[in-house]
């Protein structure tokens, strides 16, 4: 797979045909919107859509490295939430002090993560659910349970709410950044393919010599990183460190995740499908509040809810179909 | 082999099986004797069953679904809707002109949609083949939304004696919902010890290719299992709103799956499924609340107590690991 020189497309298209179905959701929701709404393409409607979806990419590029693995972790929420309040507190001191700051805080949490996971043998699910408890926890703790503003005077606020290079949000670079690094971290180093073959069979890896722990450690503080990043974010972009922020949010990201295509068993993924499906997740959103907007319809907050997760159905009924059609051609 | 097993040798071996949570029990009941003010009261007993009640049976019903190797994320959901529809029913035109049937229909009807809600995750997951995570997400984020379509988000107060006896009733001096829970935890016990579904239950936790290739009805046995922990889920949402006289959907099970699931965990329920110990929800339960109930009698904050529960749910799950090595 390493040595393919040539893009051969079909071939792409038969081994990724599970995330192949979010790639023309989304184009078919973009085609809808730009055929329906005047503003929809506008450069205003492009960055703020970007700029608020950045947190929500961000985490779930971290969620799919756990993802593939075969882990899960629920902390996520509930540690951007932690961050945004470190971040907070940092951001007299500048970005340049607050940005690494909360990072370091969430990688701490994935520090947590993965001792609980890999030298207790915890599962993941219970040992991320538990950090998720004591995160959330821990925010109200150092934040008293109180909304904590940012410093206006210093540079922090640039992030999330400046400009780079006058062209686009900070905080669409920066997850672009990560973007393309952790594609590159998965497809072209060792841990990248260690990753990969954990989630495809982990006894296999170990007898095979692989670093098994080592990968999944680095998961697990790639994600607690992430979920730091999106805390930044929060914090930067609304101006305010939020520490009941953060409910649903990594359910959110898995299902991001899983509408990219990436199985839940782990063993396979796509960091550009995973992308796709968070930014389709949010397009609806944006879809309905153009229809909002235009009168013709008048949904409440709530009917987002069950529209959303009515979405959702529906994207993994046709992956469960796509995936069964796989598995037969494979046999 | 455990069929031939009398029923008392079961019960003498039971402690054996989850004797960290005992001891648990055991510690947080001497530490409450000497340093809780006023814990040794009836009240206190009277306050901590009604309350404990709720995430008791939740926990049972995810305690079947956890022994099939599934989870059920969508509990606290299901626990709005059902919570929201009840007042709508005996408030509407209908039950307030036959009160007793618009109760009776208020408890029937809810328990009932809660159960289609679990026929939906059975399906996604058994039949479909969709990973138990996933499934009950789509009814985990969609569910509240539907309950707080149909109330317009609004809290919805009565004042109906005979509805909220299920949460306020008192059988014997102790709250009706306990006995409740109670009574569900024996006949659940007895599904799963004495009937062929609960030994199937068991099996396809245990391997589920094997269950199916010796002839199990795997697919039935699952939608089952999650069919109860919603029809259970719906009941606890029944009683939350009678014990308020109130019913928020926006607030009503927030939380709940993951009280459940630490419920189900520190009972001795292990994810892999395969197990099914029904004592073992209650005993965590008691567990979880009586931490909660400690933490707060003592005036700790409510964030600390968060952190808590975490190290609690860590440490039942390391002990775990070492039973079964």
């Amino acid at each position: 797979m390493l040595d393919e020189t040539a893009f051969d497309l079909r071939k792409y298209l038969r081994r990724n045909s599970a995330s192949v179905t979010v790639w023309i959701a989304l184009l078919a929701l973009i085609l809808f919107g730009l055929m329906r709404y005047d503003n929809f393409g506008s450069a205003y409607n492009f960055s703020s859509f970007l700029n608020y979806n950045a947190m929500f990419i961000a985490i779930a590029l971290g969620m799919c490295f756990v993802i593939m693995t075969g882990g899960i972790d629920l902390s996520v929420g509930s540690v951007a939430a932690f961050t945004s309040v470190v971040a907070a507190y940092l951001s007299p001191y500048g970005i340049q002090v607050a940005l690494p700051g909360a990072v370091l805080a969430g990688v701490g949490f994935g520090a947590i993560n993965a001792f609980c996971i890999i030298i207790l043998r915890i599962p993941p699910f219970i040992a991320t659910l538990a950090t998720m408890l004591a995160a959330k926890g821990g925010a109200l703790v150092i934040s008293g349970a109180q909304t904590i503003s940012v410093d206006w005077g210093s540079n922090f606020t640039k992030l999330g709410m400046g400009q780079a290079f006058g062209l686009f949000p900070w905080a669409i670079v920066i997850v672009a950044g990560l973007t393309l690094a952790l594609w590159l971290v998965l497809e072209r180093t060792t841990i990248g393919r260690t990753v990969l073959a954990i989630g495809g069979s982990e006894d296999a890896s170990n007898l095979m010599g692989l670093k098994v722990n080592r990968a999944k450690a680095f998961v697990y503080l790639l994600s607690g990183g992430c979920a730091g990043l999106a805390g930044v974010f929060l914090a930067s972009g609304f101006g305010a460190g939020q520490p009941l922020e953060g409910i649903g949010w990594e359910l959110s990201a898995i299902a991001s995740v899983v509408v990219g295509g990436t199985l839940l068993t782990g063993g396979m993924g796509s960091i550009p499908a995973t992308v796709a499906g968070a930014l389709l997740l949010g397009l609806v959103f944006n879809v309905l509040n153009f229809e909002n907007g235009q009168g013709t319809i008048s949904f409440s907050a709530y009917w987002q809810m069950v529209i959303r997760g009515g979405f959702l159905f529906a994207v993994i009924l046709l992956q469960s179909r796509v995936i069964a059609r796989q598995q037969k051609v494979l046999g | 082999m455990e069929r031939a097993m009398k029923l008392p040798q079961r019960v003498a071996s039971m402690p054996f099986r989850f004797h960290g949570g005992i001891a648990a029990l055991v510690a947080l009941l001497v530490f409450n004797a000497f340093f809780t003010p006023n814990f040794l009261q009836l009240q206190t007993l009277f306050v901590n069953i009604s309350q404990v009640a709720t995430i008791a049976i939740v926990a049972m019903g995810m305690t079947l679904v956890i022994a099939t190797g599934g989870i059920d994320l969508s509990v606290g959901a299901v626990m709005a809707l059902a919570g929201a529809l009840a007042p709508l029913i005996f408030l509407s035109d209908l039950g307030s002109a036959n009160p007793m049937l618009g109760v009776t229909l208020a408890i029937v009807l809810p328990l009932f949609i809660a159960g289609l809600c679990g026929v939906f995750n059975g399906v996604m997951v058994a039949v479909l083949n969709v990973q138990p995570i996933v499934a009950t997400l789509i009814l985990f984020i969609s569910g509240r939304g539907i309950a707080q379509v149909l109330t317009n988000g609004n809290l919805q107060t009565f004042s109906n004696p005979s509805f909220s006896y299920l949460g306020t009733g008192k059988v014997l001096g102790l709250p009706f919902q306990g006995w409740l829970a109670l009574a569900i935890a024996c006949v659940l016990f007895w599904v799963i010890t004495r009937t062929t579904w609960g030994r199937y239950l068991l099996a396809i936790g245990g391997n589920e290719r094997a269950a199916y290739l010796s002839g199990g009805p795997v697919r039935r046995v699952k939608i089952g299992a999650y069919v109860i922990c919603a029809v259970l889920a719906g009941l606890a949402g029944l009683i939350v709103v009678a014990i308020n006289s109130a019913s928020d959907a926006a607030r009503n099970g927030n939380l709940m799956e993951l009280d459940a699931i630490a419920a189900a965990v520190v009972g001795g329920a292990l994810l892999q499924g395969g197990r099914a110990p029904i004592f073992g929800a209650i005993l965590g339960a008691v567990i979880i609340q009586l931490v909660k109930y400690t933490l707060l009698a003592n005036g700790v904050e409510d964030e600390v107590a968060l952190i808590a529960k975490a190290v609690i749910i860590i440490l039942a799950v390391w002990v775990q690991q070492f039973r079964r090595a």
